[in-house]
């Protein structure tokens, strides 16, 4: 309360002084949303790029709010007309400054209102944005901007100027670097270097000469253009970078509105990476086809207090954001009092009985109905609030299996959280679970206008309106993926069930063969492993041999606060990954992963026989995961070669020395001598024919 | 290169002794410290070093010598009056106040530049409200710089060390200081933390032109990030020049690696 006062008192006095002209009081907002009534006007079928999107949703709801940014500790609102007036003296910018249709501009920075400014400048003039992402490094780098040519970059800050000078020796061609925020950027003389805001003014003095050029750009557009294109991490070899048209974007963007009957009313926390699909998906095509406002955190470290004051009514995150939201709610609840641990614990307990019955439509007797009732007033409402969920209608996970406890602890809470099925190269919406039809382990049925059919080695093909044009400058590639009639490889090896849903179980290409000959699914054993949550990453071997070991990373959080409840000591992660203590736990966890195995026949044989704790935490910055955290597990097998030998040469424990790269890029190394520890194993339950 | 250049000398430190009793803690330093410049105070434990920034700003009395701020010479000055005439500083020891949130704390840096009496402050009432909104204001430019906007309400006894400092160095940048006084920035934190550090101070020399004085024990901090260097040693000045001279020469070496006088 206090703090909400405390807001206001500081929002009505930067009005007052007009030091900020874009400040909005809660009041505003409020307001604005009671007049939400008739404004949803749906956008017509001309408007099928996203320049075009935006200017009809500039006229047709000019004043409502389009963007939003936390900035110096308040909201500032853009308007959809002011953000096509941006887009406009952008792309103008742009066009003094030689970008030419169909050349290639890379955005690299955080989710800021800039991004989509540059985002839609760019494909207003015809040219095609490539989001990148903030992380990768400068080698990494050097690759795409030769691959895709670009001689326009649009960059964040000091950190990713530094960045694309240091490549542009290697990448001789870049000409231009435009930059949002200065700091640190005074004494810089480089030609090249230009701030965005100079951009702009630029742009406005050309567009006041050149009134009917911008229209006539964003005319010249095609729905069969290429809008965007996005850099698939891929696991090896050099990233590929996937071209999608408007009309690819466009399309799946409705299909997922549509399913979801989203309107102009929605609110979403555009919080992931901007070069990653998905975020250009739910917070730029979505926005653009509904005309829904996006609202920019402040910072990283303050996503879920920005989460908290917005409310968003649609959602996405990876399996990752929840389990690390539900590890802190556990985490608070342990150090509560006594009374209300209790009742978190009784009313969880009805939750888990009652709601997620409540939100498929299932029956329920008026006592339930009644106890969840008081549970939602006392337990669920106020916990959804503190996750920032109050007004979530529609959650999505994708991207990783997730926990059935933790599926069922969101969905037991009141919130619709569903699983997604899809991929950069098929523009996300390919399954998704219908309201009332959710399950942890299927993804749902195909959304309107995709086929499916699994081939014969139990590889899922697809076929959507929203499949890639082609990966770019790479017909050999495109080719493997893309059949002649218009199939599409996903690479992932699933079924459908009974219910016509998608069941996925593993990369197509990772699922192996045991010694024996039984079939070895790893990610299928590592996301078992993953669901505890003390095991933060797991590595399962066996491909070609004869048992299933299986390396780990612990949860520091998780762990760690387990072992400050026993009076355990520990000065690090290496210690305390060490600590036969904190073996024995694990140990349970593989147990209890055994013992599941061993309920299903055809996986009974992948029991886990031995495995280690590794003692550094795999990291994208030495290679072992992919920028989107997934484990690379040819590379950990050959770098940590020692210890896989060791594993199976039957050995108790393991000097191992590692090299680790640093946040600053120098290195170090880290060494530890490993225990291996043996797991129980399970017989095999047959079930009954 | 840099975005402001160096000016005159803004800060003139002559022939300064100080002692407690029979210890002789300074002996007869002189040196001076130019506008926009990063000066670093270098030297061994119990060299003298923080003795030095308590006589500049005013928290001990040299018993000879003089030190003038911007020409003026200045004698027996307190401690407000150095930080009205714009002498900021941090502390080794952190002298936050542990139970109020990082926002609080920087605005207390506010305080010297605020006009509405105690009464009126304390009630958020009449001139006193919108003075403090204005104050909110810079204060979140404050937040913003130094990248601290997830910790805004927290207390600051809940955060970590390297966060504290860098929130104590907030409340000094709060008051606006011409020359902030910086002791042991770096001191107790892991290197990661040390860079970050070493960009805000450089930051803050870049962005707001501000003289910085700071004391590190880190040579190698110490050599990237200052533009001139002053070494003590047991009270007396052994070293003063540009970093790879006092890199150099042989006393500095001689006091660093404990070699016998």
């Amino acid at each position: 309360m206090v703090d909400a006062i405390d807001a206001l008192v500081y929002i009505e006095c930067l009005d007052k002084n007009g030091s900020f002209k874009k400040s909005c009081s809660i009041a505003a907002i409020r307001g604005a949303l009671l007049r939400r009534q008739s404004m949803n006007r749906t956008p017509p079928p001309t408007a099928d790029t996203f320049p075009r999107l935006l200017l009809h949703h500039a006229s047709a709801r000019g004043n409502r709010p389009a963007l939003r940014e936390k900035d110096l500790g308040i909201w500032q609102t853009y308007t959809w007309s002011q953000l096509a007036a941006e887009v406009r003296a952008l792309a103008c910018g742009l066009a003094t400054q030689g970008l030419r249709r169909g050349e290639h501009v890379a955005i690299i920075g955080a989710n800021r209102p800039w991004i989509t400014w540059t985002t839609a400048a760019v494909q207003s003039l015809g040219a095609i944005p490539v989001g990148l992402y903030q992380d990768a490094t400068a080698p990494e780098l050097v690759y795409v901007f030769q691959n895709a040519e670009i001689r326009h970059a649009v960059v964040e800050d000091q950190e990713q100027v530094d960045k694309v000078l240091e490549i542009q020796q290697q990448a001789g061609q870049i000409a231009h670097i435009f930059y949002d925020d200065p700091r640190g950027l005074r004494h810089y003389t480089q030609p090249e270097l230009m701030p965005l805001s100079r951009l702009k003014t630029l742009g406005q003095e050309f567009d006041a000469g050149n009134p009917g050029f911008f229209d006539a750009e964003v005319a010249k557009g095609k729905a069969g253009d290429p809008a965007a294109m996005f850099y698939t991490s891929g696991t090896t070899g050099n990233p590929k970078g996937v071209v999608h048209t408007y009309a690819a974007l466009i399309d799946r963007a409705r299909a997922g509105c549509e399913l979801e009957h989203l309107t102009d009313a929605e609110e979403v926390l555009a919080y992931l990476p901007p070069a990653w699909i998905g975020q250009n998906i739910f917070s730029y095509a979505q926005a653009l086809v509904a005309g829904f406002c996006v609202n920019c955190p402040e910072a990283a470290g303050t996503v879920t207090v920005d989460m908290r004051e917005i409310g968003p009514t649609y959602y996405f995150a990876p399996p990752r954001v929840y389990e690390n939201l539900l590890t802190s709610v556990t985490i608070r609840m342990e150090d509560a009092g006594s009374i209300k641990r209790n009742m978190f614990k009784y009313f969880m307990g009805v939750a888990e009985r009652v709601g997620g019955r409540l939100l498929d439509g299932a029956p329920v007797s008026l006592g339930e109905r009644i106890l969840y009732a008081v549970g939602d007033l006392c337990t669920y409402g106020p916990l959804r609030n503190a996750l920032g969920m109050s007004r979530v209608r529609v959650a999505y996970t994708a991207g990783e299996a997730i926990g059935p406890d933790l599926f069922r602890f969101y969905r037991s809470l009141g919130i619709n959280l569903k699983q997604l099925y899809g991929s950069t190269e098929t523009a996300v919406f390919v399954c998704v679970q219908p309201d009332g039809q959710v399950s942890a382990d299927t993804v749902g049925p195909p959304v309107a206008g995709v086929e499916l059919k699994i081939a014969e080695n139990g590889e899922l093909m697809i076929k959507s309106p929203g499949l890639l044009k082609e990966y770019y400058k790479n017909p050999a590639a495109t080719a493997e993926v893309l059949t002649n009639d218009g199939w599409y490889h996903s690479g992932d090896a699933g079924f459908l069930d009974a219910q016509g849903h998608l069941r996925i179980i593993d990369r197509a290409k990772d699922v192996g063969r045991l010694g024996n000959g039984a079939m070895f699914a790893p990610k299928y054993i590592e996301n078992k492993l993953k669901f505890f949550p003390f095991i933060k990453e797991a590595v399962a071997l066996g491909d070609r041999r004869d048992m299933v070991c299986a390396f780990i990373n612990i949860e520091m959080d998780a762990v760690g606060n387990w072992a400050e409840k026993r009076g355990m000591g520990y000065s690090g992660y290496v210690d305390l990954a060490s600590q036969s203590a904190v073996y024995e736990l694990i140990r349970e966890c593989v147990e209890k992963v055994n013992a599941d195995l061993a309920q299903e026949e055809r996986l009974a044989d992948s029991q886990i026989r031995r495995f280690l704790i590794l003692h550094k935490e795999l990291d994208a910055d030495d290679g072992e995961l992919t920028r989107t955290s997934k484990v690379k597990r040819g590379f950990i097998s050959e770098k940590f070669a020692v210890l896989v030998d060791a594993i199976y040469g039957g050995r108790a424990e393991q000097y191992v020395e590692t090299q680790v790269k640093f946040e600053d890029g120098r290195t170090g190394m880290v060494s530890a001598t490993l225990k291996i520890m043996d797991a129980r194993t399970f017989p095999a339950v047959k079930k009954a024919a | 290169m840099r975005a402001r250049d160096i000016g005159e000398v803004i800060l003139d430190v002559r022939n300064i002794s100080l002692s407690f009793g029979g210890v002789k803690a300074l002996q007869g330093i002189s040196f001076d410290v130019r506008e926009h410049e990063v000066r670093a105070i270098i030297g061994p434990n119990g060299a003298g070093k923080s003795s030095m920034l308590n006589c500049i700003n005013g928290v001990y009395h040299p018993q000879e010598g003089d030190i003038s701020f911007r020409g003026e010479v200045r004698r027996d000055m307190d401690t407000h009056h150095a930080a009205a005439s714009g002498i900021g500083r941090t502390f080794q020891n952190l002298a936050l106040f542990k139970g109020m949130s990082v926002l609080d704390n920087i605005m207390t840096g506010r305080n010297l530049k605020m006009k509405s009496n105690l009464f009126l402050q304390a009630l958020r009432v009449g001139p006193a409200a919108r003075e403090e909104r204005e104050q909110r204001g810079v204060v979140e430019r404050i937040i913003d710089f130094l990248e601290i906007q997830p910790y805004r309400k927290t207390p600051v006894g809940r955060l970590p060390y390297g966060l504290q400092k860098r929130v104590d160095l907030g409340r000094a940048l709060a008051m606006e200081p011409q020359v902030l006084l910086l002791d042991e920035p770096m001191a107790g934190m892991n290197v990661e933390e040390k860079q970050d550090m070493c960009r805000f101070i450089l930051d803050v020399n870049d962005e707001f032109g501000t003289t910085i004085v700071l004391i590190e024990h880190d040579m190698g901090v110490v050599m990237d990030i200052s533009d001139r260097v002053v070494v003590l040693d047991y009270g007396r000045k052994i070293g003063d020049g540009k970093p790879e001279d006092v890199r150099s020469n042989p006393e500095v070496v001689a006091a660093y690696l404990g070699t016998a006088h």
